[in-house]
């Protein structure tokens, strides 16, 4: 198959916004925990770095999974490389 | 699709396999909107029938009773829908038809990935660990995000039944899809193993039938569910499984909160309980009956160790003694409460060698109850700076491993292939950690909240008016929960409280003072946990042996009717083994799943996104990669991990094969890195795949693409 100008347009596009979240995920993963002892200011109760690693951390994951979602399947459409209808 | 249809005895044509009852429906809206009001009307149910026993626990129906209605109604419940949704059709059997909306394919891939391990165990974990408990936390949370960038949609494009599927057209050939089905099948069964070791535990504890007989019954519960029906019927109950285990969890937790706060939002308001737990601590490091009881702890087992390095000699010099003692008082006519003493002493003193190595080894054990005590919110504890940073060290390559290992799991994975769009599948992979998530930070929660309780009204209570909990748990297993007067002063100490990570769940409602129908609760939601996964991986096993060994290897001219009908037989071989093995109680148990994880992130995470995002990534890259990252992790833990020393006969110090000091079970801190290094090195070295390989990527790739010839099957 051939591949168009817009779909390596795309694909780009999707690693950029890939490694976005990833270096999110991964200072909010790594970075914190490596400096939780430092980091136990208190927060709301919870010394901070026991708070990400309990709750915010999670808190974090989820939203960049459903952001994701969000931009690919938008992403998708703008592209026209979106699939039939489904539902 | 080809379905054959079977007459049957009254002359009425069967419908066609896999097209009746509940699940199934004419448009995808239709079928999701049905889906919704069954399971609606379904937890509508569930609760209404918790409450008629809660009544009927009331007016005085016995404590046994509860336990085997809630058995036979939760195990009958899954077996209906397991019945209801038999096929015999390939896409059916494989992957639910490729129909299961996003919401439901997440709450499906919650039951199936939370485990026994999790539902019970990890609460149990934190409580034990504090901080660096959150390492399974936030490992088994942070994986999704591998899944869902890396993953989920391009093999939803892709679109075939299995993860070896995928090795095998990628890759080329039979040699990457056998090193798959076999990682697949050594990570899967381990895993299989200790969810039928746990179905088992609880069954006996609902019911109190002999654990042998239990894991039985257990098997069977599993086998309802996934033997007449494959992914369709295991998808279908592993969402009726979620709801009750998720309902199961959250009611004593917050019922806990708000016996300690007021407040029914458990993961909002324990940070304020938090503070209290942490100002006790410091309290009972200062105080002195607590150091006074450690102190007794740390001695008893020094003078254990002692006596253990010449047992034979020390046993016979300790008895000896006493009775050299108790002669002397006898000539000295000594009180009689000073003889009775010593008489006291040589009976209780053990009848053997082997008893009294027995007792010293107990003793020796208790070492770690007389250490100093660990505050739940220190990150990374240790005495001195090294400690401290070789903790931190485990903490983050456990995190990675379990990290990795979530987005290589195959029946985690395969879950994707059933949605109906790559679109679906996005969502999917959010619905799936957002279930996933309420009980996972929930967990925590729950360790503070036993923590408080504990440490609040068992600590300091004199020990005539322990809680009722106490002496009903003490009595059922003193492994997990034994309370002694160490040091004889009458009153509870924290250090004289020693407790089992599993008691934390399993205890919470009557800690929490509610009925006994709670319980029951628990223990299904544990249950059915434990059934879900159970059910995910022996389908992953039968799969990678039915479709990828006999189907795509040996007999590519298979007829559907015949793959389905010896997958079904193969699930009932494959249960039985796994079965077998739960019942000889393996020692490690809890070591092997962990280990699951390191094996799958080594063995399939390299290949399977080099194989989706580098074009240039080969079969001898693939393969070659697979086996070196396997085989080291491996390697490592063999040279470790004291079990699997010992089954290999690794006689060197551990100290020689420790790599900066990393704990065994992340061993796939090495595997990881070194898979992706072949696979790219070897690679490079040798030819780069052919024009239909790349036609194959950028399929994966583009969820619609126009010239595209590639069709997947199922849909």
């Amino acid at each position: 198959m051939q591949l168009t100008q817009k779909h390596q347009e795309y694909w780009s596009k999707n690693l950029r916004i890939t490694s976005i979240l990833l270096f999110i995920w991964f200072v909010v993963t790594f970075v914190v925990s490596y400096f939780a002892r430092d980091l136990s200011f208190n927060f709301f109760g919870w010394p901070f770095a026991f708070y990400m690693g309990a709750q915010g951390a999670l808190i974090i994951y989820v939203v960049i999974i459903w952001y994701y979602a969000r931009y690919m399947n938008n992403l998708d459409r703008a592209y026209g490389v979106q699939e039939g209808e489904d539902e | 699709m080809a379905t054959p249809v079977t007459p049957v005895k009254s002359g009425m044509p069967e419908p066609r396999a896999g097209t009746g009852g509940v699940f199934s429906a004419g448009s995808q809206k239709d079928f999701n909107s049905q889906l919704k009001k069954v399971y609606t009307f379904y937890t509508g149910g569930f609760l209404a029938f918790v409450v008629v026993l809660a009544i009927a626990e009331q007016m005085g129906l016995p404590r046994n009773w509860i336990g085997y209605i809630f058995l036979v109604a939760t195990v009958g419940l899954y077996a209906g829908i397991g019945v209801m949704s038999r096929t015999s059709d390939a896409a059916e059997y494989y992957v639910a038809g490729r129909r299961v909306p996003a919401l439901f394919n997440g709450m499906a891939t919650g039951a199936d990935w939370m485990s026994a391990a999790s539902f019970i165990g990890m609460a149990g974990t934190l409580y034990l660990t504090g901080y660096n408990g959150l390492a399974f936390i936030m490992g088994w949370t942070g994986g999704y995000c591998l899944v869902a960038l890396f993953l989920a949609p391009y093999l939803r494009k892709f679109g075939q039944f299995t993860i070896p599927d995928f090795l095998g057209a990628r890759y080329g050939g039979n040699i990457p899809r056998s090193v798959g089905v076999i990682a697949a099948i050594l990570c899967s069964f381990t895993y299989v193993v200790a969810q039928i070791y746990g179905v088992g535990l609880i069954t006996t504890r609902l019911t109190g039938v002999p654990f042998e007989l239990g894991i039985f019954l257990g098997l069977g519960g599993i086998l309802v569910c996934s033997f007449l029906g494959g992914m369709r019927a295991v998808t279908w109950t592993q969402v009726a499984q979620y709801i009750i285990l998720i309902i199961a969890y959250l009611i004593p937790v917050v019922w806990l909160a708000v016996k300690a706060t007021g407040i029914p939002l458990p993961q909002v308001v324990y940070g304020k309980v938090l503070e209290s737990v942490t100002a006790r601590e410091e309290e009972f490091i200062k105080d002195p009956k607590e150091q006074e009881v450690r102190k007794m702890f740390t001695d008893r087992a020094a003078a254990a160790s002692a006596q253990l390095k010449d047992v034979d000699r020390s046993f016979t010099t300790g008895q000896a003694a006493l009775k050299s003692a108790l002669d002397k008082a006898k000539a000295d006519q000594a009180s009689p409460e000073s003889l009775a003493a010593a008489e006291r002493a040589v009976a209780a003193y053990p009848k053997d060698a082997a008893a009294a190595k027995a007792m010293w080894t107990k003793d020796a054990g208790s070492a770690g109850r007389g250490a100093p005590m660990l505050r739940h919110a220190e990150a990374f504890p240790g005495a001195t700076e090294e400690a401290r940073d070789v903790s931190r060290r485990n903490f983050l390559a456990l995190v990675f491993c379990l990290m990795v290992g979530t987005a290589a799991l195959p029946h985690i994975l395969m879950r994707y292939y059933t949605t109906p769009s790559v679109r679906q599948a996005r969502e999917s992979v959010f619905w799936s950690l957002f279930f996933i998530f309420l009980l996972y930070f929930t967990a925590p929660a729950l360790a503070v909240l036993v923590k408080y309780d504990i440490y609040s009204f068992l600590v300091g209570s004199p020990f005539a008016q322990l809680p009722q909990w106490v002496a009903s748990w003490q009595s059922v297993d003193p492994s997990l929960l034994s309370i002694a007067d160490v040091n004889g002063d009458g009153i509870v100490q924290r250090a004289e409280i020693s407790i089992g990570g599993d008691i934390v769940v399993l205890a919470t409602p009557e800690i929490a003072g509610l009925p006994y129908v709670v319980s029951g609760l628990v223990a299904a939601g544990g249950l059915a946990a434990a059934l879900s996964t159970a059910d995910g991986l022996l389908l992953t096993i039968a799969n990678a042996l039915s479709h990828d060994f006999y189907y795509k290897m040996l007999d590519p001219n298979a007829s559907t009717a015949r793959r389905v009908t010896l997958s079904k037989m193969l699930l009932l071989v494959v249960a039985l083994a796994a079965a077998w093995v739960a019942s000889q109680k393996p020692a490690d148990i809890l070591f092997l799943v962990s280990a699951a994880f390191s094996l799958a992130a080594a063995a399939f995470f390299p290949a399977l996104t080099l194989g989706i995002f580098w074009k240039r990534a080969n079969k001898w890259g693939a393969t070659l990669g697979m086996i070196a990252g396997l085989g080291i992790t491996f390697y490592y833990m063999a040279t470790t991990q004291p079990w699997l020393r010992s089954v290999f006969g690794v006689t060197s110090p551990i100290a020689d094969h420790i790599w900066w000091g990393i704990q065994p079970i992340s061993a796939g801190l090495w595997g990881v890195p070194l898979g992706f290094a072949v696979i790219i090195i070897v690679s490079l070295l040798t030819p780069a795949p052919d024009r239909e390989t790349r036609d194959l990527v950028e399929h994966v790739r583009y969820p619609n693409i126009t010239g595209d010839t590639m069709v997947t099957e199922g849909t």
